[in-house]
Formats: C-alpha cells, structure tokens, sequence
C-alpha cells in the first residue's frame, strides 16, 4: 500500500485546483451526491445538446479523491452522449474495484485513479460523482453512498 | 518534552511500558509501522485479563444463565450476577436492582426513551438535551417527540464546545420533563458540569439522563454522589468486550417503568391471559443476555480499578497537554474544541486536508486516529466543517505516540503541500 498511488500528482492537482467548478444557471439536470461517511457533498450542473453533456460544472467539498475525482470526470464526460458516458463510468468503476483491471487508453487522466482500489475505504470517495452524474441524467434529485431514504448509489449500478 | 514519567496522586509511578504489556494487539503492526492507535474513544483496546476472562467463561462455564439447576448454568448466573455486582461498586449504585445490562450506551438510552419517555411524555412537554450530544442521545428522544407530540429543545454550545450554562438554566422550564446529557462529548471531549445540570434539573424535579459512555473510562463515576437518574454507559470503551453496557437507573424510576421489550428472564408467569413480570433489574432484560460480555466488562473493571482511575486520568492529562501544544505548533492546524475542561480527546481540522484524506496519511503511518463526523453532525454543522480528524487517548498511550501523530500530520502536509 503506497500512498503516493493514492495520491498521484494528477489527483494532487485536481485537488487543488479543480476544474469546471462552480455551477451552471440555467442548467439542463441537477443532482446532488452525498457521502454521510465522511460528509462529502457534491452538486452537478450539465447543460445537454439531446443526451449530450455539452457543459457541466460541479460544486461542493470534500476529500482530495472525491475532489478530483469530480474534477477529471468533467473534463471526461464534456461533448460525451449518455452512451459513452455509461462506458467510461463503466470502465472507471472496473478501475476502482477490480484487482487487475488495466485502464484502457480510453480513459486518459481518469487512469489516475487506479491506485484508489487498494484503499477499500475511499473507493466511494471517487465514485460518488459518477453516481450523480447517473441521477442528474436520469432524474436529478440526491443520491447517497449510504441508501437509506435517500437512493441508494451502490444498489443503482 | 518531558521523558519523566507522569505521577499518580498515591505517589506511585505510573508505568506506561508495563501497561502497553497488557495489551497484546498493541504489539502488532499496520501497513509495516508499529501501530499507534489513537482511537480510544471509538472503542479501547481489551487487556490481556479481559480476553482471558472471556476465554475462561467460554472454555469452561458457558451455559444460560437464571435457568436450570445444573452445575454449569449455576456457574454461569453467578458469573454473570457478580459482574452486575462489580459494575454496582464502580459506579457506586445503591443496589444491584438498580444495574440493568444492556448492549451498550445506545441501547441504554433508546431504553429510557421508550420505557420512561415514550410512556410520560406528550404535547406540551419538553425534553432538554445539549447542542453536544452524540446521535445516540439526539434520536432516540426524537422518536419520543415523534410519537408523543412533545418538543425536543437543544441547549447551545459556545465556539469553545462548551455548554452554555446560562442558556441551559433558561430553557430548563416547567415545561421540561427530563434532561439528557453527555458526561462527556465524544467529537469534542469537552467535560460538561453534569453536578451543576443536576442540581439545576432536581431543583425543578426534572429527572436527568447521563451519557456516560466517554466518561467512565476517565473519571470516578458515583452515581449516588453525582444524584443521576439514570448514567448508561458502554464496556468496550472502557477496555471491556463490544456489545455490552449498563444502564443505571434509580430504583423507584425503575420500578415504575413498564418493561420495553418482552420475552423470557423479564417475567415471572406467563398465560395466554396474562404475564407476571420479573422483578427488577430482570424486567428489562428480556432473553438470553451478553453473559461473556458481562464477565469481560467485571474484568475491565478490575483492570481500570488496578491501575487506578486518577492515574489513569492524570497519565492521559498529560497526553492531552502534550498533543494540544504538539499540534498548536504546526501550520494550519485548528483545534475544534477547546473546552476549559477536557477529557482525553483532541479534534482537530487542517487547512488544505480534508479529515478523510489525513486519516489515510495517518493510517499509512500505522497511526490510527478517527475522522468523520464522529455521530455528532449537529455539532460539526455548528462549527461549520463537514467532519474533523479526532485523537484520542487511553492509559496505554505514549508521549512518543503524541510525537508519531505530530509527525504523521506534518507528513501529511508535505503530501497535500
């Protein structure tokens, strides 16, 4: 376990300066993701062209690998449609939880987060907004790591 | 920093080395560093006479208790009963009668809610806790409001994580039905005055809840001198076995209470018409109990008691002295908490480091702290952060550990610099 696959320069940049942060006003879909573990929160704002992402913004705090993770799936899913965007998220949560799963070149700088699968604890740290960016395209609304009354982010996979 | 080791009142060395002995778990390593673990407070680590308590139960008396006349049962019932009785002399209860087994602080509480709120309490009433409590002493008394109609009013902290009394003594109105209080708060460590909110509370015959879960460990709990209702307190924070813990209860609140769950041990004769209940403290424990827990937690207690808990108390005053200027002294780093009274707790955020991101540094570092919330959301939403990184301490904790945890968060910052 070696922190410094956690946390790669990539994600370190990210982290302190993330990108696409703030929110659209008018957007197209919202949602809102939350980690009650750790206090995560995240907002998503996407502006879409049919079921393409055209813009998209997100705001909110948390750690350096929810952080960043935001931050590098925006840059990802911008002039994505639903389709590919469902392949990459596909491909990164084989990323985060498979032992030997290798990042297709596909993914570009989402690769930075490969070494997040061998610290168990903050694989929803990175997932949190993927699984919002499925509810601001499917429904909007808040989606939680944890269920409860709020809908569940794992059991929606 | 001072290599002296620090004094009991009785004159006698305290000896950290010999103590860390106790605790074989504490030998082990994480992630190839020597473990350092400063996370008490969530749960304290069991000496060796706890784990051989509980081995020695299950190897050679495990049986149900209260039933049966065999040899093996009777055993059992007399282990379990003379647990009840060594948890009655170290909090100092009039009678076992009044020590009720429970699995820990949670259900304790959850206990009082339904079996003393829920049945007294209606529109109009109130129920006064503080700003500092733990989930554990929040939701159970909303559930009562929720089924009965009453209100649930929070008495403020101040920026220090210290209750403000003046505030408490206005809310406390003819209104007020009970009182509900952490002896000690678990995100903060701030020691609340419980003697003055007693005393406040009786002089309006306002009965008072104690959560004692985060102090026991670290101060002598009289119940009787300190005038508690009801205390209700965990094991496995006080170097005993998980899923165990006591709820004192003053005996004629008690005995007034109508039993919260049903089932056998809490009944005397059961028809299909009606049911005899129990005496107390049967009444409310309905089935078979955590009877190795119980002789685990008579242990801890021994264990405490032989090291003394002003030693103990003293030898974690000084951790806490020291972590507070240890950490004071590095860059960016805020304590959140800064009560004039604490216990051997110290939370803290750093500018720049999300809690969750220091944890996984610190664990790296095989240093083992808590970061989250701490089951305390309304008091990080008071101080206006989403979590904070807490260590804590307990009396097999070093000065050198102190030293490890300083170096593990300036590691930290050179990771997030």
């Amino acid at each position: 376990m070696e922190l410094k696959d956690l946390y790669r320069d990539v994600i370190l940049d990210h982290n302190r300066k993330p990108r696409n942060f703030g929110r659209l006003d008018p957007a197209d879909a919202t949602a809102d993701g939350h980690n009650p573990l750790c206090g995560d929160r995240l907002t998503l704002s996407l502006r879409l062209s049919g079921d393409t992402i055209t813009d998209i913004r997100f705001e909110g705090k948390g750690c350096a690998i929810s952080t960043a993770s935001a931050s590098l799936m925006t840059e990802a899913v911008k002039g994505r449609d639903r389709r590919t965007v469902n392949e990459l998220f596909s491909q990164v949560h084989a990323l985060l939880t498979q032992p030997d799963a290798v990042a297709p070149a596909s993914l570009g700088k989402l690769a930075a987060l490969s070494g997040v699968r061998e610290f168990p604890t903050r694989v929803k740290c990175a997932s949190l907004c993927w699984h919002t960016l499925n509810a601001a395209l499917d429904h909007g609304g808040t989606i939680s790591t944890e269920g409860g009354n709020e809908s569940s982010a794992e059991a929606a996979r | 920093m001072s290599a002296t080791p620090l004094r009991a009142p009785a004159g006698a060395v305290y000896d950290v080395e010999r103590v860390r002995r106790d605790f074989p778990i504490l030998a082990r390593t994480v992630h190839g560093k020597p473990l350092t673990y400063l996370d008490s407070a969530a749960s304290a680590q069991c000496p060796l006479a706890v784990i051989r308590a509980v081995d020695d139960y299950e190897t050679h008396t495990h049986a149900n208790v209260h039933r049966g006349v065999h040899a093996l049962s009777q055993e059992a019932t007399a282990a379990f009963e003379g647990a009840r009785e060594r948890v009655r002399r170290f909090i100092n209860a009039r009678s076992t009668r009044e020590i009720i087994f429970t699995r820990g602080t949670t259900e304790s509480i959850n206990l009082v809610a339904q079996a003393y709120g829920r049945e007294r309490l209606g529109p109009g009433d109130e129920i006064l806790i503080s700003a500092l409590e733990h989930h554990a002493n929040i939701v159970p008394w909303q559930m009562v409001r929720d089924a009965t109609g009453c209100s649930l009013v929070v008495a403020p902290i101040d920026r220090s994580g210290e209750l403000i009394m003046q505030e408490f003594h206005r809310l406390l109105t003819p209104r007020t039905r009970i009182v509900a209080v952490a002896h000690v708060s678990n995100a903060l460590g701030s020691i609340l005055p419980v003697a003055q909110i007693v005393a406040a509370a009786h002089a309006r015959r306002v009965p008072v809840l104690i959560d004692g879960a985060q102090a026991v460990p670290h101060t002598h709990v009289d119940v009787q001198a300190l005038g508690a209702d009801f205390y209700a307190f965990s094991g496995h924070k006080l170097y005993g076995p998980t899923g165990i813990g006591v709820l004192y209860g003053r005996e004629e609140l008690l005995a007034a209470m109508p039993p919260w769950q049903g089932g056998g041990d809490m009944i005397l004769n059961v028809t299909f018409e009606r049911t005899t209940y129990n005496e107390l403290p049967y009444k409310f424990e309905a089935g078979t109990p955590n009877i190795a827990g119980a002789v685990g937690l008579g242990a801890a207690i021994d264990y405490v008691e032989s090291l003394g808990i002003d030693a103990i108390a003293a030898h974690e005053h000084g951790l806490l002295e020291a972590a507070t200027a240890a950490l004071c002294a590095i860059p960016g780093l805020t304590l959140i908490g800064t009560a004039q009274h604490k216990a051997a707790v110290i939370s803290f955020v750093m500018q720049g480091i999300h809690p969750h991101d220091l944890g996984t540094v610190l664990d790296a570092e095989g240093v083992a702290v808590r970061t989250g919330h701490h089951c305390a959301q309304p008091v990080m939403d008071f101080f206006n952060i989403p979590a904070t990184a807490r260590a804590s301490f307990a009396c097999y904790n070093t000065l050198a550990e102190v030293q490890q945890l300083a170096a593990a968060l300036r590691r930290a910052q050179e990771v997030f610099g």
